[in-house]
């Protein structure tokens, strides 16, 4: 069994840390190109939403290395990624290749289903250790989101330019291979010292950028064309309101510090949506609350085009944006999003917002 | 007298009957709005982002035209009408899409129809329309319970091969005598019933000597039957029509000999159930049309495709299915048209 999972920001990293500490072989899929990107878009449907037609191109460019399985997510709905591997199925069965999929996803019929899953890739392990392996990959998450979070913020005050990715590329290979928590540990220290010592800018309080929207635009920077790094470079404070192990806590750990954070999410969102919309729709809307109310200079939502629940949410941002007055960008992407034309958006929206700080906020409201 | 304006769009196509039957039995006066037109579709768009699928588009252009002659717009919140399935994201939202996208909008009678969790759902309906219209809110739930029946009474008509705006407002149609084509017509109501969107397909199919079937026409357990064939259970009420009908018809049904899917660009579950029953329409050798349609959509590309797939239908009936549906298409290269 060789096993494959799609890329999503940091998570195949862990999903890599925690497949090969069960034992298992893994193929890592090759890093995002735009071979990747027209794969996936000349096998998937022409309308569904572009981590569907990614994942397409993952599937397709592991196989080549030999995968033969692939472990994915799922969902009960209403949101398409629920019904994702479905159909993903039939297009590798489709284009010959013999893959088995193992979906994981809250179960429809009874727990032993989801356990039967499991089970089949925790072959000759007990519950004690499968637990250990799992906890030391989302420690690896978790410590690579710190670092992660860090940047955001370092990068538009660093003295040199380009030193922050650096730091990001070490990161992400000595976290990302380390296999014990000793190894994590000592990594984690060196990475942290070395952000510590980073040479910053003085004076000057950069401008702070929310970026909300849908979750797998917002962690993979290869297909939102390095959207953090973008707006650091132009000197902005990135906020985000998503993280791998967020996710991961949300989903799988009873973490009672994340239920009151997802409560007040829930609770900011609801004079303007009245439920859930599937996907994150409505964390978008109370992330977007909860940033113009600390006072954020901006927000930008990134969503991939004819993704259902964030099209809810961009409707409905307007009148966030008018009632706290501030400026709210919505980018949507697919496979033909250019670099040059992004660039260009987000130089003038941050031009925008500095010339607002600059005066007061008085002027350029929303509209007329 | 209070006065509620249904707009002739979405899941009017059916719950109408439902609407109509409630809000007489509460003393309410309906206002339906006209048949979609280009007008209605032009406004529409202009009041939502460009994102949204036509239907939604449509569906505001017939809320506008409604907002200067009544009192309240009903535009529900459905959420899901039978357990752990839902509705479409789009839908769900539909309601604070219009309150909040920044223009003036008419307001809204917006009931949650949610029975994701079970009927208990249905209390907070008459909470809201009580509270809307002010009416008491047993009288609400004896209305309700009144009208219930419609919902079923509106599937049976559907049953006998009308389509809703003949069942709703009671115009006869003449059954052709003999044996003729049937192909079988799949999409959202609001897609394939849209006078202006569908194009009048349905006409014009039936003007080319085709018996139509559409999804609505079949049985419930017909719909599970096709659906059964499905790994894991679908999670969308429209879709698990569109796919379990068309899988009904390819595994179960030898009178169906051709099968149109019609989809509205931009819609999300359609994107992936359309391009599933069309692999697997493949795999079968079974004749089947994609058309996706919105606002650009030209009449005469859609004329001819369609004569073009009847035409090849009919042939292979004639030459006992010895012509190729698909020409020499490789199965991988399946997306392209």
């Amino acid at each position: 069994m060789r096993i494959t999972f799609p890329h999503m920001g940091t998570l195949s990293l862990a999903m890599q840390a925690l497949l090969e500490n069960l034992g298992l072989e893994v193929v890592m899929p090759p890093p995002i190109t735009s071979r990747t990107l027209s794969l996936g878009a000349k096998y998937s449907p022409e309308c569904v939403c572009l981590p569907f037609k990614v994942n397409i191109g993952n599937y397709i460019e592991a196989m080549e290395l030999g995968a033969d399985t692939v472990v994915m997510a799922g969902g009960i709905g209403p949101c398409r990624l629920g019904y994702y591997a479905e159909l993903q199925r039939e297009i590798l069965f489709d284009l010959g290749f013999n893959a088995k999929m193992i979906v994981l996803e809250p179960p429809q019929g009874g727990v032993t289903e989801l356990w039967g899953k499991i089970s089949s890739l925790t072959r000759g392990h007990n519950i004690l250790s499968v637990a250990r392996v799992f906890y030391f990959a989302w420690r690896l998450a978790k410590s690579l989101d710190n670092v992660e979070k860090t940047l955001h913020y370092v990068r538009a005050l660093e003295k040199t330019r380009g030193l922050c990715d650096i730091i990001w590329s070490d990161a992400q290979s000595t976290i990302g291979r380390a296999r014990t928590l000793r190894e994590l540990w000592a990594a984690e220290t060196r990475i942290k010292e070395r952000l510590a010592t980073l040479p910053l800018r003085t004076g000057g309080a950069p401008l702070r950028v929310g970026l909300v929207g849908e979750i797998y635009m917002l962690l993979e920077p290869k297909v939102n064309l390095g959207l953090a790094e973008r707006l650091g470079y132009l000197g902005v404070e990135v906020h985000r309101s998503m993280f791998v192990s967020d996710w991961v806590t949300h989903h799988l750990v009873p973490d009672p510090r994340a239920k009151i954070l997802a409560r007040k999410v829930k609770r900011a969102a609801k004079p303007y949506l009245r439920g859930h919309v599937g996907g994150h729709g409505l964390e978008t809307i109370g992330h977007s609350v909860l940033y113009a109310e600390e006072g954020m200079d901006g927000i930008i939502q990134v969503l991939p085009l004819t993704c259902m629940p964030e099209i809810v949410a961009q409707s409905i941002l307007p009148t966030v944006s008018q009632k706290y007055e501030v400026p709210i960008l919505t980018l949507v992407m697919d496979e033909h999003a250019g670099e040059t034309g992004l660039q260009t958006r987000l130089e003038a929206f941050v031009d925008m917002m500095r010339s607002r700080k600059k005066q007061g906020g008085s002027v350029l409201k929303y509209g007329n | 007298m209070v006065v509620v304006g249904v707009p002739r769009a979405l899941l009017y196509y059916v719950y109408f009957p439902f609407w109509r039957r409630f809000f007489s039995e509460l003393g309410v006066e309906v206002v339906l709005s006209a048949p979609t037109s280009e007008d209605f579709f032009i406004a529409g768009a202009k009041a939502v982002v460009d994102e949204v699928c036509a239907p939604v588009k449509i569906a505001m252009g017939h809320i506008l035209s409604l907002a200067p002659h009544v009192d309240y717009v009903l535009v529900p919140r459905f959420v899901s009408v039978e357990p752990r399935t839902y509705i479409c994201p789009k839908l769900m939202g539909l309601p604070d899409m219009i309150r909040h996208n920044g223009l003036k909008m008419p307001p809204l009678l917006a009931p949650d129809i949610d029975l994701s969790r079970g009927y208990l759902g249905l209390g907070q309906v008459l909470t809201e329309t009580s509270r809307v219209l002010g009416k008491g809110w047993w009288e609400c739930g004896r209305a309700f319970y009144r009208a219930l029946p419609e919902v079923s009474k509106t599937r049976r008509q559907l049953m006998t091969g009308l389509t809703p705006e003949e069942a709703f407002h009671g115009t006869l149609r003449l059954h052709q005598p003999g044996r003729r084509l049937r192909i079988a017509l799949l999409g959202h109501p609001y897609s394939i019933y849209d006078p202006l969107l569908s194009m009048n397909i349905i006409e014009r199919l039936r003007s080319l000597d085709v018996d139509v079937v559409t999804a609505e026409m079949l049985p419930d357990e017909h719909i599970a039957l096709g659906l059964a064939r499905l790994q894991k259970k679908l999670f969308w009420t429209l879709s698990k029509m569109v796919l379990g009908a068309g899988l009904y018809f390819l595994h179960h049904d030898s009178e169906v000999e051709g099968i149109i899917v019609m989809s509205s660009f931009g819609c999300g579950l359609e994107s992936l159930v359309g391009d599933m029953l069309e692999r697997f329409a493949r795999r079968q050798e079974f004749p089947m049309l994609h058309l996706t349609v919105d606002e650009h959509s030209a009449e005469a590309g859609l004329v001819t495709r369609l004569e073009a797939f009847v035409e090849t239908v009919r042939g292979r009936t004639s030459h006992a299915h010895h012509l190729s549906p698909y020409g020499n298409a490789e199965l991988g290269n399946a997306s392209a048209p």
